[in-house]
């Protein structure tokens, strides 16, 4: 899987709560999660995800296992998370829904161009190329398929 | 030799394993989206060998007509499908499973990032979200990373007003928020001997906040004697040598009464340090602290005497509530001007029962002070019973006295 974006920089230990606070968890229309991502961060925040590329300071995601986190980033329009470390549960929910995540320590500057290759664990900021680690090949799988409903869909 | 996270999943660390399913439980907010992502599967009955369970506890009785609406549905399904299902009053899915279900070996998986409260019990407990559940749900499987481990030793008992909650901040608070990710904590040592079944439960519900996938205790004459008086016969488990990514120690005797200040559950301070910060809301229940042994230290504390802070008490469970009703422990707690909540999470995560207005300071006895969690605008500090009840008595924070 490839993808590129813009940066947006997040801090460290962003936590799921501030993804997504639970007072907007009792409904199943994602727009509503969409429109209210890191409201608690920065209310403007959520209406310049699309296209953008997420990168974090450690434990991104850390809290809650609410799967409406996840979610809410990937209708949001984001490409991708990158970040040193991820909490483990938002780990799985996030490649489950089929929002890819690169576990890198980068520099970040806002706006500036990213790519990268999840099969070739490369990332490509404002063209320098950095290695990374590669995803587990079952992530791999579940990610490539679109994510867990949908490799189930696929493997039954 | 391995850790107990190796020997259970039966692979040695770094491993990635698919895993049969013991036990899998949901609760009405992950359950609606597990019960959404499963018909999107196209699944039509569920994994035959795994004993499933339903919660409802988050948001219970419903706040509104779409959560009930949202409920309802899933209700239906539980019922339908012969999952095992505990209704609004019921209690919390990890105080329940805890009451003489979950048994020591066993891979246990929880649609709540808390579901490592079991490893109390010797059992390989951890979260997942919604999608996940749906997995398991369908295949009666799943697959895992093994673990690596923290060692954290105990030794010595507490003195003075200290309790397991103050433990647990202190093993945050040393390990920081992410000190355990990807790893799982095993609480050792001749300090854990000691420890009551409640007691175990409060320092494994907390290594969810320092990133770890399970906190485990291994099983010995106290789980025996716990599960047997609840019908199961089961084995203590015996630890091997093995080696730990970090070992930490701790000698119970030196443990104070800490306070988590707000927005971080590893930012930790003694109680002394905080004294006389005024308060608007005491609340005291959750997975961490809603047990019946919780709501008795209350009671010793305040009664005959008067909250002078609305003070919230939400049992855990409704065995725990009867328990208190029986002992006449609730009659001192609501003489002593605390209001008590339908068994289950209560106010912890916002949604209802006691959320915070704007600038609004609590002392709580849950395990997450996150920015706005209880309410936009709203402060929330985290202790143990005793010093939320102290500080109950006096509207402000306030350190325990010595029982």
């Amino acid at each position: 899987m490839q993808g590129e974006g813009r940066a947006i920089c997040l801090p460290a230990d962003i936590d799921t709560d501030v993804v997504i606070a639970g007072r907007y968890l009792r409904t199943k229309d994602r727009s509503i999660w969409a429109s209210h991502v890191f409201e608690d961060l920065d209310p403007g925040l959520a209406h310049r995800l699309k296209g953008a590329i997420i990168v974090a300071g450690k434990n991104f995601g850390c809290g809650s296992s609410r799967e409406q986190a996840a979610i809410a980033i990937k209708e949001a329009g984001v490409v991708a998370v990158i970040a040193p470390t991820f909490a483990r549960i938002f780990f799985r929910n996030a490649i489950n829904v089929g929002l890819p995540l690169i576990e890198a320590d980068l520099d970040c500057t806002d706006g500036s161009l990213i790519k990268f290759n999840l099969a070739q664990g490369i990332v490509e900021v404002s063209g320098n190329r950095h290695k990374v680690r590669t995803l587990s090949p079952r992530m791999q799988e579940i990610l490539g398929a679109g994510g867990l409903v949908e490799y189930w869909r696929k493997h039954r | 030799m391995s850790t107990l996270s190796e020997r259970i999943l039966n692979a040695p660390a770094g491993e990635y394993v698919d895993r049969k399913v013991d036990r899998a439980f949901a609760c009405d907010g992950t359950g609606m989206l597990a019960l959404e992502a499963w018909k999107n599967m196209g699944a039509s009955h569920l994994a035959g060998e795994t004993e499933f369970h339903i919660f409802f506890d988050h948001i219970a009785p419903a706040n509104n007509t779409t959560a009930a609406t949202l409920q309802h549905e899933l209700r239906e399904f539980a019922k339908s499908s012969f999952m095992n299902f505990s209704d609004v009053g019921g209690g919390i899915c990890h105080q329940l499973m805890g009451e003489g279900i979950v048994l020591p070996g066993e891979i246990v998986i929880g649609a709540d990032s808390h579901s490592v409260t079991l490893g109390a019990f010797g059992a390989f407990a951890t979260g997942v979200g919604a999608t996940d559940m749906a997995a398991i749900w369908l295949t009666g499987e799943t697959w895992l990373r093994v673990p690596a481990s923290v060692g954290i030793h105990l030794e010595g008992r507490f003195a003075g007003a200290a309790e397991a909650k103050d433990l647990a901040l202190a093993y945050v608070g040393e390990l920081g928020t992410d000190g355990a990710t990807y790893q799982a904590l095993e609480f050792i040592g001749d300090g854990a001997k000691d420890l009551s079944i409640d007691e175990r439960m409060v320092l494994s519900n907390l290594s969810i906040e320092a990133g770890a996938k399970a906190g485990l205790f291994y099983a010995d004459d106290i789980t025996v004697r716990y599960l047997r008086e609840r019908g199961h016969t089961v084995k203590p488990q015996l630890p091997e040598s093995c080696t730990y990514t970090k070992d930490i120690e701790f000698d119970l005797s030196d443990i104070v009464p800490l306070v988590a200040v707000p927005h971080r559950v590893d930012t930790v301070k003694p109680v002394d340090e905080l004294a006389g910060l005024p308060l608007d809301q005491v609340f005291i229940g959750t997975c961490t602290n809603g047990r019946y042994s919780d709501l008795a230290r209350l009671a010793r504390i305040v009664k005959g005497k008067k909250v002078a802070v609305r003070t919230i008490v939400v049992p855990a469970s409704a065995s725990v509530l009867i328990q208190a009703i029986r002992t006449g422990v609730l009659a001192d707690i609501v003489e002593a001007g605390c209001t008590v909540g339908t068994p289950g999470c209560g106010p912890c995560l916002g949604a209802h029962m006691g959320v915070l207005g704007e600038e609004e300071v609590c002392l709580s006895t849950a395990n997450r002070n996150f920015k706005n969690r209880m309410g936009v605008g709203g402060e929330i500090y985290l202790s143990s019973v005793a010093t939320a009840a102290a500080s109950a008595l006096e509207g402000e924070i306030t350190a325990p006295e010595v029982a």
